[in-house]
C-alpha cells in the first residue's frame, strides 16, 4: 500500500520491541466479541490509475460551470481564480499544517490570517474580523447568537431578502437554543417594512446585501431603526465581490457583517468548502466566535503573530465558550487572501465593474424577450425575472440546450407556489457575448 | 483524578544572555523577513490580475456606489509568489516532518486526493445546478455514505456538517429531536472530564446542563459512574472512544446499555475513529450518533486550521431526524432532498438545516479517493499501523517518561504526564519548545486536562521505523538533558525557529487584530 511505509519485517520487529505477540494484543481493551476478524466488506485497495478511472466515470456525468454558458448564483458564484492561487495553496507548508498552536513554527499561517483579518475588516468597513468561519450561512447563524449575547435578548428579525437556506440555518440554531425568529416572507416586488418588526425583544435585524433576489438597498435607515430600539444590524453578504462596487455595510451602520467569501479565491466545489467572513466593531470583539489572530512580540522583541483571546473558545472555556467552533476554513481563507492581494484595490474595483456591466447588459437583453419581466431595479451582478412559465421547467429545458440559466426560486422556496415563475440570474466576469446570446436565443425558443 | 486548572505558561521567560548572530537584512539564510502586505511600497494601481475592460453601461447600483477607498494593496504575480512562498517557509508541515499532535491525526495527505477534487466536474459545479447535471457529484456523496456506513455499522449518515464540532452539534440536535418526538424534555448531558472542549461547548450551546463524569484511576470511564450520574433528566452521554487518553473504553458496551436503559442516547465523539477503522464498528458498541472528522481519519488536509468535514453517522433510532439536505437513490437516478417538507413527506422528521448547501464536497471527493485507494484491507492496516507506531513510541520511552495510568497498551496515541520532569525545573511547555529546535513539531500539550502537564503523542501510520527511532532517541535525549539539570537548553527554546517564544499575554491584553497605521485617524482612535 503506497501510503503505508511500514513493511512486514518492521511490524514484526516493532511488535517484539513492544513485547507483544501480535497486533490484536494491542487491541485488548476492545471487547473480544466486537473485534472484527476480517476487514469490512468493501473493495480492496486500488492503484492511482484505477482510482482515476473509477472517479473519472462519475465526474463525466457532471456539467462543469466552465463548459457551458453559466448564470447560476444564489449564494455561490462562478468567478475566475488566477492560477497563482491554486498553486500557492498547495504548498505543503500551507496545505499540510495544523491550526497554528505553536506560533514559533507557524508564522506563515499566522501572518496570512492577520492579513486576511485586515482585508476583511477593510472590505466590510468594520474594525475587526476573525480568522474565518465554515461558510457564509454558519457565519450568519453565529452572528445572530452573538447579537443575542450582546443584547441579552433573544429575537432575531430576518429580512425576506435573506437566502432561504440561511433562514433555515438560523432557525435550526434558534429552535434548539430557546431563541425566536421572526422571518419575514420573501417578496421580490415589495419593499418590506423591517422597522415595524423591531421591538424591545429584538436582538438583531438580519439583512442580506445584495438580497437573495439580487436587489440592493440603503442599509442606513434599517441601522437607525434597529439602533433606536437597542437592536443590532447584522448584514449578510453572499457575493463579496459586490463590495468592490457598493458602499460597505460598515459605512451604513452595520454592527456585525458576515459574508460568504467563496467568490474570491475559491471554486464552486458543489457547495463547499467555502469560507465564512465575520467582522464587527472593536467594542464587541470579546463576544466574537471563532479563531482570532493577533500581533505580539517574541522573546527577542521581534514582531510575530499568535492565536489570541482564546478565553472565548471551547478548548479553554468549555461549556462557557462563545461558540463550539474549533476548525475554521484556513486554506480557503488563504486562497481568499492571495486572490485579493493579486487583485488589490484597482483589480477588485475593475472586477466588480465588469461583473456589474455584464449583468446590466444581460438584464437589458432579457428585458426585451417576450414573456420575461425584470423585477430588480437596482442590482450588482444578479437579478430576478418573472417568466410567463414555470421557472424550474424553463431551467431544465435550457439545461438540455446547454445553458445553465440560474436558480428557480422554487428550488429555494418549494412551498411558495406564488414564486414558481421567478428565476434568479447571475452574471459574472466569466460570461462572454456568446454566452449571453446563447442564453437569450435559447430562452426565446422555449418561451 | 482531578481537573488540572493551572493551565500552561503564556509568557516567555527572559532570554538567557545569548547574543544572536545579526545580519544586515535580518534574514537568516533561507529564512527571510517578510513584511505585511500592508507595509509594502504601495501603489494604488498595482494589480496582478488582467481583466477585460467593462462594457459601457448605465449603472444600476441604486445610488449606492462605493465612494471611499477600500485600502487594499495589490501585488503583481511575481510579488505575490515571493510574498506567500516566503511566508509558507515559516510553517512546520506534515510533508516536512513528523507531526505528533495527539488527537489531531497529522497523517500523510495523498496528492491523488487533491487531483481528484480539482477535476472540473467536481470542483467547478454549482450546488444549485439542475440535479440532472450533477449526477456524478451525487453519486460521490452516495458512495462516501456507503463506505462510512459499512465502516461504522450505523443506519444512516448526515454529510452536511462542516467540521467535527459542527457534526457534534448535528448529532446532539438529532438526539434532542428524538427526545422531543417522544414527548419528553431532558436537560442534562453527561461529559467525562477528559473530553474535548467542543463536547461541553456543544451541550451548553444547546441549553443543556453539563454533568461531569470522573474517570477511574486507569483513565477510562466506569459504567457504575455513568449509572450513578443518570436519571430521567439526562438526554445523552458524550463519550470519546478511543478516549483522549489514547485508551479504548473497555466497558463501552456496558456504558451504552445503562445509558439506553435510562432512555438516554450515546453520542460518541469520533475524533479518534482512525484507531479502529476496519477493526471494530461503533454501531456494534451501541453508539447512537458519531461524527467523523474526514480531515483526521480520512486524510483530507488540515490546511492550517481547516476546512474540515464532519459527517455524522446515526443509529436506527435517530436516522429519521437527520438534517436536510440528503441524497437518495431514485431508480437509476440520484436525488438530493433539500427542504424539510419534502423530507417529511418521506416519513422523516429532519432536525433542520445546518448549512446553506450540501456540505464539504471537496472533502468528500478527497476522502472517497483515500478510501478507494486504501480499500478495506488498507484502511484496516492503516489503523493497525497507527496503533503499532504509538505503542512503539510508548515502548521506546516507558523507562524514562511517566505514564499516568501505568504501562499498558494504548491505541493510536500515547499519553505521558510531567511526573518525570518533577524537580528538573523543566515544564511540559519547555520540553515541547526544545523539540522545535530538534526539528519536530511538539506533541499535544496540557490536554487532556485530567492529566498534569499532559503530553499526548500521535505518530500516525505515516512514519517509517527509522523516523520513529530517531524521534524516540530525540525525546530520550531531551529527557536525559532535563534530568541532568541542563535547564538552559529548555528555557531559551526554541532558538532555531523563525521566532523565539511569543508573548501571548500581551497579545490578549492589548489585542491588535488588524493592521493599523498611525496616519489612519479612524483606526488610531480605537
Amino acid at each position: 500500500m503506497r501510503y503505508l511505509p511500514l513493511q512486514a519485517a518492521d511490524r514484526e520487529a516493532m511488535l517484539a520491541a513492544i513485547g507483544v505477540a501480535g497486533i490484536d494484543d494491542l487491541f485488548i481493551d476492545v471487547p473480544a466479541d466486537k473485534l472484527l476478524a476480517e476487514p469490512p466488506e468493501l473493495p480492496l485497495g486500488k492503484s492511482e490509475m484505477e482510482v482515476e478511472r473509477e472517479l473519472g466515470r462519475l465526474v463525466a456525468q457532471n456539467v462543469s460551470a466552465s463548459s457551458v454558458p453559466f448564470f447560476v448564483g444564489c449564494g455561490a458564484y462562478k468567478h475566475h481564480v488566477p492560477a497563482t492561487v491554486d498553486h500557492l495553496i498547495q504548498r505543503s507548508e500551507f496545505l499540510t499544517s495544523y491550526t497554528p498552536y505553536q506560533p514559533e513554527i507557524s508564522q506563515g499561517t499566522l501572518q496570512v490570517l492577520f492579513e486576511f483579518q485586515t482585508q476583511v475588516a477593510r472590505l466590510t468597513g468594520m474594525d475587526v474580523a476573525n480568522a474565518s468561519m465554515y461558510d457564509g450561512s454558519t457565519a450568519a447563524g453565529e452572528a445572530v447568537l452573538m447579537a443575542h449575547r450582546l443584547t441579552k435578548r433573544s429575537k432575531a428579525v430576518l429580512s425576506g431578502g435573506l437566502h432561504p437556506h440561511y433562514v433555515a440555518v438560523i432557525e435550526t440554531l434558534s429552535r434548539h437554543g430557546g431563541a425566536t425568529v421572526d422571518a419575514i416572507p420573501a417578496d421580490p416586488g415589495e419593499s418590506e417594512d423591517l422597522a415595524a418588526h423591531i421591538d424591545d425583544e429584538t436582538s438583531c435585524v438580519v439583512v442580506q446585501y445584495p438580497g437573495v433576489f439580487g436587489d440592493i438597498r440603503d442599509l442606513a435607515p434599517i441601522a437607525e431603526a434597529a439602533h433606536a430600539k437597542g437592536a443590532l444590524l447584522v448584514v449578510a453578504v453572499t457575493e463579496i465581490v459586490a463590495l468592490g462596487a457598493l458602499r460597505s455595510p460598515g459605512e451604513m451602520g452595520a454592527d456585525i457583517v458576515t459574508a460568504e467569501g467563496q467568490s474570491i479565491g475559491n471554486g464552486l466545489n458543489f457547495g463547499g468548502p467555502y469560507v465564512g467572513l465575520f467582522a464587527t466593531r472593536q467594542k464587541f470583539v470579546r463576544q466574537m466566535p471563532g479563531r482570532l489572530c493577533g500581533e505580539t512580540v517574541d522573546a527577542d522583541g521581534k514582531r510575530g503573530f499568535v492565536l489570541t483571546l482564546s478565553t472565548r473558545e471551547q478548548h479553554i472555556r468549555r461549556d462557557k465558550a462563545t461558540s463550539n467552533i474549533c476548525t475554521n476554513s484556513g486554506l480557503c481563507a488563504l486562497a481568499f487572501t492571495i486572490h485579493l492581494s493579486l487583485l488589490g484595490e484597482a483589480g477588485l474595483r475593475r472586477l466588480a465593474e465588469v461583473n456589474h456591466a455584464n449583468a446590466v447588459t444581460l438584464a437589458g437583453m432579457l428585458e426585451k424577450v417576450r414573456g420575461v419581466e425584470l423585477l430588480t431595479d437596482a442590482f450588482f451582478n444578479e437579478f430576478t425575472v418573472r417568466l410567463d412559465a414555470n421557472a424550474e421547467n424553463t431551467v431544465d429545458a435550457l439545461a438540455k440546450r446547454g445553458v445553465l440559466a440560474g436558480v428557480p426560486m422554487s428550488r429555494l422556496l418549494p412551498a411558495r407556489r406564488d414564486l414558481r415563475d421567478l428565476l434568479v440570474i447571475a452574471s459574472t466576469e466569466v460570461n462572454t457575448d456568446g454566452d449571453r446570446t446563447a442564453f437569450v436565443e435559447a430562452l426565446e425558443e422555449i418561451l | 483524578m482531578s481537573m488540572n486548572t493551572e493551565g500552561r505558561p503564556t509568557r516567555p521567560t527572559a532570554a538567557v544572555g545569548e547574543t544572536p548572530f545579526e545580519t544586515f537584512t535580518g534574514n537568516r539564510g533561507l529564512d527571510h523577513e517578510e513584511p505585511l502586505l500592508f507595509e509594502r511600497h504601495a501603489n494604488a494601481e498595482t494589480t496582478g490580475v488582467d481583466l477585460p475592460k467593462a462594457k459601457t453601461v448605465k449603472p444600476r447600483l441604486g445610488g449606492l456606489e462605493r465612494d471611499e477607498p477600500i485600502r487594499l494593496p495589490g501585488l503583481t504575480e511575481p510579488e505575490t509568489m515571493r510574498h506567500y512562498v516566503r511566508l509558507s517557509r515559516k510553517n512546520y508541515a506534515i510533508d516536512s516532518g513528523l507531526y505528533p499532535l495527539g488527537s489531531c491525526t497529522m497523517k500523510h495527505n495523498p496528492r491523488l486526493n487533491e487531483r481528484m477534487a480539482r477535476l472540473p466536474g467536481f470542483g467547478d459545479v454549482h450546488p444549485l445546478q439542475p440535479q440532472s447535471t450533477v449526477q456524478g457529484a451525487l453519486a460521490v456523496m452516495q458512495s462516501l455514505s456507503g463506505y462510512l456506513l459499512e465502516l461504522t455499522g450505523m443506519a444512516s449518515v448526515a454529510l452536511s456538517p462542516k467540521a467535527g464540532a459542527h457534526g457534534e452539534l448535528c448529532g446532539m440536535l438529532a438526539i434532542k429531536a428524538a427526545i422531543e418526538a417522544r414527548g419528553e424534555s431532558r436537560s442534562v448531558v453527561l461529559v467525562p472530564e477528559s473530553a474535548h472542549g467542543t463536547n461541553p461547548a456543544t451541550a451548553a450551546f444547546m441549553g443543556y446542563g453539563v454533568r461531569s463524569i470522573r474517570a477511574r484511576d486507569n483513565g477510562t470511564v466506569a459504567p457504575e459512574a455513568v449509572r450513578d450520574a443518570l436519571d430521567d433528566d439526562v438526554a445523552a452521554i458524550m463519550l470519546t472512544n478511543p478516549n483522549t487518553c489514547g485508551l479504548f473504553e473497555p466497558d463501552v458496551v456496558a456504558i451504552a446499555d445503562v445509558v439506553h436503559e435510562a432512555g438516554a442516547y450515546f453520542y460518541c465523539d469520533g475524533a479518534n475513529f482512525n484507531a479502529i477503522v476496519g477493526k471494530v464498528r461503533p454501531g456494534d458498541l451501541g453508539v447512537d450518533a458519531m461524527h467523523i472528522n474526514l480531515h483526521k481519519t480520512f486524510s483530507t488536509p488540515h490546511g492550517g486550521g481547516g476546512p474540515g468535514s464532519g459527517p455524522v453517522v446515526l443509529s436506527d433510532a435517530l436516522a429519521r431526524f437527520a438534517p436536510v439536505p440528503y441524497v437518495l437513490r431514485d431508480g437509476q437516478r440520484f436525488r438530493i432532498v433539500e427542504d424539510e417538507v419534502a423530507a417529511e413527506e418521506q416519513g422523516n422528521a429532519p432536525l433542520g438545516r445546518l448549512t446553506a448547501f450540501h456540505g464539504q464536497m471537496g472533502m468528500f471527493v478527497r476522502a472517497l479517493t483515500y478510501m478507494l485507494s486504501h480499500g478495506c484491507d488498507g484502511m484496516r492496516q492503516a489503523s493497525e499501523d497507527a496503533v503499532l507506531a504509538a505503542n512503539y513510541v510508548r515502548a521506546g520511552l516507558r523507562d524514562l517518561f511517566t505514564q499516568p495510568f501505568g504501562d499498558r497498551p494504548c491505541m493510536h496515541e500515547v499519553l505521558f504526564d510531567d511526573a518525570f520532569l518533577k524537580g528538573t525545573g523543566v515544564s511540559t511547555l519547555d520540553f515541547a519548545k526544545a523539540m522545535i529546535d530538534e526539528g519536530y513539531h511538539p506533541m499535544t500539550m496540557y490536554f487532556p486536562l485530567v492529566v498534569h502537564g499532559a503530553m499526548l503523542i500521535e505518530p500516525t501510520e505515516s512514519e517509517t521505523r527509522d523516523s520513529l527511532d530517531l524521534f524516540i532517541a530525540t525525546l530520550r535525549h531531551l529527557a536525559e538533558e532535563a534530568k541532568a539539570g541542563n535547564t538552559a537548553l529548555f528555557e531559551g527554546a526554541p532558538r532555531l525557529a523563525p521566532l523565539r517564544r511569543l508573548d501571548e499575554t500581551r497579545a490578549a491584553r492589548q489585542p491588535r487584530l488588524v493592521y493599523t497605521t498611525p496616519e489612519d485617524p479612524r483606526e488610531a482612535a480605537e
